[in-house]
């Protein structure tokens, strides 16, 4: 943010900036004539500054806003609270062998320590989609396109999500010139918190932002299930007793029976009578009952009664009564059996729509996590360090923290610095791209500077943090997030090779 | 100034201030780019804010009675729009390449012992010839992914001295999906207005593909008004594509039939179209061009 400039924002919707004599007025999400500042959420913002982070400070458990604890800032940049300078918008140096732009010297609890400040260019990069649903989003391994063209594929289905990959090196790099471009700007969009509508061939379009819930061929997606259909039986079994005779959860996955089901037996429940379709996998346990799709508990099922195979008249019997609801407890009705055993919908009575109720309270909102995967390369590397294998071990061994803007990184194990940060814990347009296509996307490097010096470190480029502040005026600040960790802190139990 | 001037290396300059960025070169004794520098630098100085000053006549539209407007780059734009007034135009579509025109017309007169030199506003390139030199142009299909395809080189003798490019891509609005149409003129605000209107004529009206808004809603400042610019465009086949092209191609050749524009480049997706222009002085690399689906060439 940038104090400097005046907002005009008594509805944000229009923001007039005064940073030339051109005086644009900016809607709410656009940027002016030059394309350096914008609106977003009603505050004008210069896009391509350097972010410093504000630690956000505790005092007695309460998180105190800066501002609130210097009232008289007078817009200037000093050191303490303390202060720490990330990537975005520091540039880079690819593809010369030279420092990176900012190599920052800071103590930091009797440490001296050392933050080497870049902004990467990930030709191997992408975006590891988790989205919560139950909802059959297409086959494992198809192609996902944006515009038409793919930029990723469906992987595997996990707990209640289905993860999705996009981009990689291939899409950006080994296919057309406009898969490559279309790669590179729907990845962008994902990891600057944009909304972007996948398509996925023989499957659906689904709306993904992170940290937003999924919305799947234009409905919203509300809830992630507690279990699938057999662990709802187990978990709500004894709630039902004396409620109802029998109960179904649909799901995609594994549909339940409660009285074939081993909850229902430990409980004496009489055995029901109405026979489910699908591939029977334990007692009261069937795969298959329908096809995948957006209805009842991901499948296709609108009708609940269309899951129902035959109802044996030897063991039903007249005035049973049967609950039927998904495994979100987003979709339910509830029957009883007439004279002909045929069921008959009736109004749910309460103390059914009660546990109905309580599946849903189980459930957590569903969301779309999206977790940039990059790889640090060569060039990266030499910005850090004359010697740039060393900066990999010294990662590996957990003596240099990695992070993204500020954000924590998990950096894989194995060979390289191979890295993946939730990128809603990054500060606001972190991201940007190149045309290679590439995406553009800050990293830092915090280690003790006697560990800088060991492993090669362009030790003449290191400026100390109060003359790099002075020295850019132009820097954004913004308080860091309260849950991440603060990234001059030493990495938890670190642990050395021999 | 508010704006900032840099040396860049291989010894040329840099200005910027607010949406105008230029980078400009000068080959000539030294002491002739200094003064042709220090003309540049001077001439840019208090230019942003005395077009700003007149920009509620420069975003009407162009009619039969050319604004009255002061600044020496709003005169050059009114000018340059006039000859285009039967369609809707207004002289913002000519202000990169006026700024271009006015600052390299500024270093020339402060050093006439100038061998060459050339100011690159955003693309928008005027330049100075003297015999014997030439100006190399590099030929760029899609401004959202600015990769070289080919060059052509003006000579002295060629009656160009303008080049400009306009598209969906880079910062301004377009009512059409041409990637990129690059207009050689005699100035740099004749091609600028051209391009502009060429890239406009490249466009599948009604195409279920094309996202389109009102220009007010992205910009409330746009000289466009709420005409509705293109925001969006998705698949095309091969064959649209060539149908759009070749309605800018259409054109291009109005235009340099009426003697308005030297030649027209345009591209879109995989298509390429080319409209008086001498294949043999284009050395595009013929493999980074896989489909030329629209050529119209010399009649």
């Amino acid at each position: 943010m940038s104090e400097a400039l005046t907002a005009d924002s008594n509805t944000g919707d229009i923001v007039r900036c005064d940073a030339c004599p051109v005086l644009c007025r900016i809607r709410r999400g656009k940027a002016g004539a030059c394309d350096r500042y914008a609106n977003r959420d009603g505050e004008l913002v210069r896009l391509d500054p350097l972010v410093v982070t504000e630690r956000a400070a505790e005092r007695d458990g309460e998180l105190v806003p800066f501002l609130d604890a210097a009232p008289d800032w007078d817009g200037k940049l000093v050191a303490a609270p303390p202060v720490f300078v990330t990537g975005i918008g520091s540039g880079t140096t690819y593809p010369d062998y030279k420092p990176a732009p900012f190599i920052v010297a800071t103590e930091w609890q009797g440490v001296d320590t050392v933050t080497v400040v870049t902004e990467g260019i990930f030709s191997y990069c992408g975006a590891k989609v988790k989205i919560d649903t139950d909802r059959h989003l297409g086959p494992e391994q198809a192609a996902i396109r944006v515009d038409g063209e793919p930029v990723g594929h469906v992987t595997t289905a996990e707990y209640g999500s289905q993860m999705l990959s996009l981009g990689g090196v291939r899409h950006l790099t080994g296919g057309s010139k406009r898969e490559g471009t279309v790669t590179c700007a729907t990845l962008l969009a994902l990891c600057n918190g944009e909304a972007v509508d996948l398509t996925i061939d023989g499957g659906s379009t689904v709306t993904v932002q992170a940290g937003k819930a999924p919305v799947v061929d234009g409905e919203r997606e509300e809830r992630m299930r507690v279990g699938c259909g057999s662990a709802t039986i187990g978990i709500f079994a004894k709630q039902w007793i004396g409620h109802a005779d029998e109960v179904i959860v649909v799901d995609d996955h594994i549909t339940g029976v409660l009285s074939e089901h081993q909850a229902g037996r430990f409980l004496d429940m009489r055995p029901g009578g109405i026979r489910v379709r699908g591939r029977k996998s334990t007692p009261g346990r069937y795969f298959q009952v329908a096809d995948p799709g957006s209805g009842w508990g991901g499948t296709d099922v609108t009708d609940p009664l269309a899951i129902i195979d035959r109802i044996d008249t030897k063991t039903a019997w007249p005035g049973e009564r049967v609950l039927m609801v998904s495994t979100t407890g987003e979709d339910s009705a509830y029957f009883e059996l007439d004279e002909a055993l045929r069921p008959v919908p009736m109004p749910m009575p309460a103390a059914l729509q009660a546990v109905v109720d309580r599946i849903g309270e189980n459930c957590e909102p569903a969301l779309c996590t999206v977790l940039f995967m990059g790889g640090a390369g060569g060039s990266l590397r030499a910005g850090v360090t004359e010697n740039p294998v060393r900066l990999t071990r010294s990662v590996q061994d957990m003596i240099t923290r990695v992070t993204c803007g500020g954000a924590p990184a998990y950096v894989w194990p194995g060979g390289g610095i191979t890295l993946m940060a939730d990128v809603t814990r990054l500060p606001a347009n972190a991201f940007g791209y190149v045309p290679t296509p590439a995406l553009v996307a800050p990293i830092e490097f915090t280690l003790p500077r006697a560990a800088y010096e060991q492993l090669g470190g362009h030790m003449e480029s290191i400026r100390e943090l109060d003359a790099v502040l002075a020295r850019h005026p132009e820097l954004r600040r913004e308080r860091g997030r309260a849950d991440n960790p603060w990234p001059y802190d030493p990495p938890g139990d670190a642990k050395r090779r021999p | 100034m508010t704006g900032t001037a840099a040396r860049l290396p291989n010894g040329r300059l840099h200005v910027q201030e607010g949406p105008i960025d230029l980078v400009i070169g000068a080959d000539g004794p030294p002491d002739a780019v200094q003064r042709a520098y220090a003309s540049a630098i001077h001439a840019f100085d208090g230019l942003l804010a005395g077009l700003a000053a007149e920009l509620p006549a420069l975003r009407r539209p162009a009619g039969n009675q050319p604004a009255v407007v002061h600044g020496p780059v709003a005169r050059r734009m009114v000018e340059a729009v006039h000859p285009h007034r039967r369609v809707f135009v207004t002289p913002m579509a000519a202000v990169a390449g006026a700024v271009a025109d006015h600052v390299l017309a500024g270093m020339v007169a402060a050093a006439p012992d100038l061998a060459k030199a050339w100011v690159n506003d955003g693309g928008d390139i005027a330049f100075h010839l003297t015999p014997g030199t030439t100006f190399e142009l590099g030929l760029v299909p899609d401004l959202d992914d600015p990769a070289l395809a080919g060059t052509a080189t003006i000579r002295f003798d060629d009656p160009v001295r303008g080049v400009a490019t306009s598209g969906r891509g880079g910062r301004s609005f377009s009512l059409g999906i041409a990637d990129a149409a690059t207009v050689l003129a005699a100035t740099a605000a004749q091609a600028d207005v051209a391009a502009t209107l060429i890239a406009n004529a490249v466009d599948l009206p009604n195409h279920p593909a094309i996202r389109r808004g009102p220009a007010s809603a992205e910009d409330p400042d746009s000289d466009l008004g709420d005409r509705l610019v293109v925001l969006n465009v998705g698949p095309l086949t091969d064959v649209e594509i060539a149908c759009a092209l070749e309605a800018g191609a259409r054109e291009a050749e109005r235009m340099r039939a009426a003697g308005l524009i030297h030649a027209c480049a345009l591209a879109l997706r995989a298509g390429w179209g080319v409209v008086g222009i001498d294949p043999a002085r284009l050395s595009i690399a013929t493999e980074t061009l896989p489909n030329i689906h629209a050529s119209v060439t010399d009649p």
